[in-house]
């Protein structure tokens, strides 16, 4: 199984004519077939739209045109990501039936470079969430971890890469939605800097943290996915008009001297120690590819977790508020419009959503407001402050992408405090906005993947995904 | 004790949200240890620190704010109505909403 696996080669064979994008899709269809009843990381297939992008693709090479960066590559999309045409649910119930009448711009752009939308995956609903068991139509198995979680909030986008259901997928994270998964399934994923990518389509849980971004095989894919979905998009005022460097060009560049940062706070207490030992080890082989390793503060890091839930929640309760059961969903009928309101999102959502809600919504109210919003406004820019200060002295920062390993289904989920805890390492970058990508940094106790992150300042993507790209290279999965 | 059964319900109120007596009590009890945590911000002072409102630098979103105002087509309205609870083209239906 390691032909067409990569974006490069399945391109590649399309563009040789080995196979045709129609019998590569029909092929992913059919792994499909045999594993999502186990794995449960597509919510719906979209065979209907990949055939007919397929035989577009498949047009141009008869044609003897230039094929784009992704003619003919496989992806999977989360189902938070709008899809003209295809159901999109969110994960929620209260989305069941949702259609959506357009298409997001990250995917509008991945079609426009050839790829071809086998479905929709799997994830904690509305993105909230650590483990994907939060997801209204069930749990996601974790193809590299038997028995344990994938992750979450996109659980789904990371198992159908490392289970071979797709070339690439793209997730969201939010507080780590991508890089914990990525890090749990054992493959690359990364956010770009906020603003780089469009959120345009991107059904909103927390606007001011969420970000699109891409799972892939190798680094080098995930630079090709990023590069397409990045850039400017008038549709999303908060989309950036900084320049998007040639990530896939830049990938070679040399990391000799590279100055990395070790946050000491990311070090501390509550680690596994597998996880540490891997990470210690991953820091090593930074050092033989000659990077300078520099001991870093990081002060607030402490705050991060509290801050996060503060700004997050209350960003959620209010982007939740058009779920009312009138223009989009199932409602539940009753007597008055505002009964009809309370019943159906009653009914709609699930615990945690109703948890987040509830939080959200009370620290905004009057008399809490100024209390906990504003305060965690202020300590957000305490955070941020913390890594500008950081990268006026190293070029990347390199942490642990979550205290623990994989852990079994059910042994976190009735604890939504130690839940979130674990993180740690990831919301400290979504609350700075910064970019930050997890590549695989060797296995434990067998078989449980452990991430490395790496973090960049603000529009440094190449940085970050050069160190990580000579770290992959180097056998860093391996370790 | 951060917060009370009766805040939660003042809260679900005004999130129009319905909510069970279990759930009311579990969501109590989870919050407050929640809240209990987010406490700790308070050992930072921050008072002369400005809230971070936004994360772009004006500079990173220049052309964001000061588009042209065009007409563009936007057809979906069919689209939007189709999948709607209770549609009436071109309009959603709802419950009663004011009294005579």
């Amino acid at each position: 199984m390691t032909a067409n696996e990569t974006i490069t080669s399945a391109r590649g064979a399309i563009a040789a004519k080995k196979v045709s994008a129609r019998e590569l899709a029909a092929d992913y269809f059919k792994r499909i077939a045999a594993r999502n009843g186990e794995l449960n990381a597509y919510l719906t297939l979209s065979e209907e739209r990949a055939y007919r992008q397929a035989d577009r693709v498949d047009a141009m090479v008869a044609q003897g045109k230039p094929l784009p960066p992704m003619a003919g590559v496989p992806i999977a999309v989360k189902d938070v990501i709008s899809t003209r045409g295809i159901r999109t649910t969110c994960g929620s119930k209260i989305l069941s039936n949702y259609i959506p009448p357009y298409d997001a711009t990250a995917v509008t752009r991945l079609e426009a470079a050839g790829a071809v939308i086998l479905g929709k995956t799997n994830c904690d609903e509305f993105a909230m969430g650590s483990s994907n068991e939060n997801s209204a139509y069930g749990p996601v198995q974790n193809p590299a971890a038997p028995g344990c979680v994938p992750g979450g909030s996109s659980g789904g986008s990371a198992a159908v890469v490392a289970a071979h259901l797709a070339v690439a997928s793209l997730g969201t994270d939010t507080g780590g939605s991508i890089r914990q998964p990525g890090s749990f399934c054992g493959i690359p994923a990364m956010m770009g800097s906020y603003g780089r990518v469009s959120r345009y389509g991107l059904i909103a849980f927390a606007s001011s943290l969420d970000r699109i971004g891409p799972f892939a095989r190798n680094v080098a894919d995930v630079a090709t996915v990023l590069k397409i979905i990045a850039g400017r998009d008038a549709s999303d005022s908060t989309s950036t008009t900084t320049p998007v460097d040639d990530y896939p060009e830049l990938l070679g560049k040399p990391v000799k001297g590279l100055r990395v940062g070790i946050p000491r706070e990311y070090l501390g207490a509550g680690m596994d120690s597998g996880v540490r030992e891997k990470i210690s080890a991953g820091v090593d082989l930074l050092r033989k590819l000659g990077c300078e390793i520099r001991d870093i503060e990081l002060p607030h890091t402490d705050y991060a977790i509290a801050t996060y839930y503060i700004i997050a929640t209350a960003e959620a309760s209010s982007n939740l508020a058009r779920y009312d059961g009138v223009r989009f969903g199932p409602r539940v009928e009753s007597d008055s419009l505002i009964s009809m309101y309370r019943k159906t999102r009653g009914a709609g959502f699930g615990a945690e959503v109703k948890r987040r809600i509830v939080l959200g919504t009370y620290v905004l109210s009057a008399g809490y407001y100024d209390a906990y919003y504003l305060k965690g406004q202020k300590v957000r820019a305490l955070i941020a402050g913390d890594f500008r200060k950081a990268f006026a002295e190293v070029d990347v920062i390199a942490t642990p992408t979550s205290p623990v390993p994989p852990f079994r289904f059910g042994e976190r989920v009735n604890d939504p405090l130690q839940m979130y805890l674990a993180d740690i390492y990831t919301v400290t970058g979504s609350l700075a906005g910064l970019p930050g990508i997890s590549v695989p940094c060797g296995r434990i106790r067998g078989t449980l993947p452990v991430g490395l992150q790496i973090f960049g300042p603000a529009f440094g993507e190449a940085k970050v995904l050069q160190l990580a790209h000579a770290f992959e290279q180097a056998g860093a999965a391996r370790l | 004790m951060k917060i009370t059964r009766e805040d939660v319900l003042r809260v679900a109120d005004l999130a129009y949200l319905d909510l069970s007596d279990a759930e009311l009590d579990t969501y109590r009890a989870q919050i407050d240890e929640i809240l209990e945590y987010v406490g700790k911000l308070n050992e930072l002072d921050t008072t002369n620190v400005e809230p971070m409102a936004q994360v772009l630098a004006d500079d990173q979103t220049a052309d964001a704010t000061l588009r042209e105002d065009l007409v563009v087509p936007c057809a979906v309205a069919d689209d939007v109505l189709e999948h709607a609870a209770d549609p009436e083209p071109p309009y959603f239906r709802v419950p009663k909403v004011i009294e005579r």
